[in-house]
């Protein structure tokens, strides 16, 4: 690999444009993907932009799991994203449609109509996981680009908030909650 | 002798080889002063230069007939423009050559912004349509305090000559017509509180929405010129004269920077005005500065 082609893996590793897609999402996962941005995780520090236009993107993240309604338009912007390109899927919707499973208004999971990079479990995920698979996503597009390998469906792991001994898995002599039921 | 200095402007010093890397770091000084005001961290310092890179290497769609053919000329028109406009900057001090003059230098300033106008038309996309109307309407609200400004400048100095303008002792006169200028610079550039031609997250990215790859490279690298020679022509203005030719490059660079910086603030302390009460700022309460401005000029050159 000459000089060119290293500086290019790299930037496009640097560099990951977002466009977001709305799939029949509940909207979760949405709010998920912009609190990456605010100020508590600042995804711009990895170089993430969410652009306007999908013709600027490299990436596609896209939510939902997939209405009747969604799939031409999720095939529509798919095509219109420029290519080297990467799909992240966010939440369990689009991998598997979660609870809305054999609902006769989907089509989904995503990968039966457009191909998956990234699959990013959680309903909804945290930001921080979000970041982790975009930054995933960008990783697979720069070598992907570099070296014409085929796609190759990536699941990141759940990444869960911080126990704070409320739930079943902590200890039995863990304070419990002090409310009591009216 | 006068055409290798002439070069060497246009090439090195405050030419390209100043100004890419230049308008590389002034990207990123935006982006950054906007993180730090907000509470983050921000973009790495290269970022602007691996955007540019990684743009580089993108597919464009496929494109055919003159629609196709002029959608690519766009940019390269305005990365040459701002680029001229950068060479043309009256830094160092004069050692012939050609020298060009203020006409010229406001003429290339103005030519991305046209470009920009055409482009949005050219791409045929609704929401670069609508961008490209409101920056035209934008065009012709700021351009008539900030031509107001320059000339009177001029006119008070009796010259069109940069070299001479650049050598302005501080005068009442010439800060008032800095002021003029910086109250512009917003929309010239289209940074908050003037951001409207590329609206984010309401009109996609206006007059640019269909570009992508390279032909948006040239567009970042144009938009990053425009910053330098819009900020720098703030700095020869305001800048003291000075004939040792480092410590004007020095104060030159410095000046800019303040310049980048204080706009940038403003663009993440402000939010986005629309169209109707920009267009109302500029005609009404701006410009009567302006005018005040040109007809004190025009006052003093007949007294004098």
């Amino acid at each position: 690999m000459n000089l060119w082609n290293r500086l290019m893996c790299y930037s496009r590793r640097r560099s990951p444009w977002l466009f977001h897609m709305n799939g029949g999402s509940c909207n979760g996962c949405d709010i998920e993907l912009i609190a990456s941005l605010t100020p508590r995780y600042d995804a711009e520090q990895l170089g993430v932009r969410l652009e306007g236009s999908p013709r600027h993107a490299d990436i596609l993240c896209i939510t939902g799991p997939v209405t009747h309604n969604a799939v031409n338009a999720i095939k529509t912007v798919y095509g219109q994203v420029c290519g080297p390109k990467a799909v992240v899927a966010i939440g369990s919707c689009p991998a598997t449609t979660n609870v809305f499973i054999d609902s006769r208004t989907l089509d989904g999971p995503l990968n039966r109509h457009i191909p998956v990079d990234v699959f990013v479990p959680g309903c909804p995920p945290r930001p921080d996981a979000i970041i982790l698979g975009v930054a995933k996503a960008a990783e697979i597009l720069a070598e992907r680009a570099a070296k014409k390998i085929p796609i190759d469906p990536v699941v990141m792991p759940l990444v869960g908030p911080p126990c704070n001994g409320a739930c079943a898995c902590s200890t039995p002599n863990a304070p419990k909650s002090t409310e009591e039921q009216p | 002798m006068n055409l290798t200095t002439a070069l060497a402007r246009f090439l090195i010093f405050p030419g390209l080889l100043f100004a890419v890397p230049a308008a590389w770091f002034f990207l990123w000084v935006e982006r950054k002063a906007v993180a730090l005001m907000q509470g983050r961290i921000g973009p790495p310092f290269m970022q602007p230069f691996y955007d540019f890179i990684k743009l580089l290497g993108k597919d464009t769609p496929p494109r055919s007939g003159v629609g196709g053919l002029l959608m690519k000329l766009w940019p390269l028109i305005a990365v040459s423009a701002a680029a001229g406009a950068v060479g043309l900057l009256p830094v160092l001090p004069s050692s012939g050559g050609f020298e060009g003059d203020l006409i010229l230098l406001l003429a290339l300033l103005e030519l991305p912004s046209m470009c920009i106008i055409a482009a949005g038309f050219s791409s045929g996309s609704i929401f670069g349509e609508i961008g490209s109307a409101r920056e035209a309407a934008l065009s012709v609200s700021y351009n008539v305090v900030f031509l107001l400004a320059i000339v009177s400048i001029a006119a008070s100095q009796h010259t069109f000559r940069l070299e001479a303008l650049a050598k302005l002792p501080a005068s009442p006169m010439l800060w008032l017509g800095v002021v003029a200028i910086l109250v512009c610079l917003p929309a010239k550039l289209h940074i908050n509180p003037f951001s409207l031609p590329n609206a984010e997250q309401e009109i996609y990215s206006g007059p640019m929405t269909e570009y992508a790859g390279p032909e948006l490279a040239m567009w970042e690298l144009s938009h990053g010129l425009e910053w330098v020679a819009a900020t720098g022509l703030v700095a020869t203005l305001a800048a003291p004269h000075l004939t040792l030719w480092w410590l004007a490059a020095l104060v030159f660079v410095a000046l800019s920077f303040a310049v980048v910086l204080l706009l940038s603030v403003i663009a993440a302390a402000t939010a986005r005005l629309a169209i109707d009460t920009t267009v109302r700022f500029y005609w009404q309460c701006t410009l009567i500065f302006a005018v005040l401005a040109i007809s004190s000029a025009l006052f003093m050159r007949f007294r004098s």
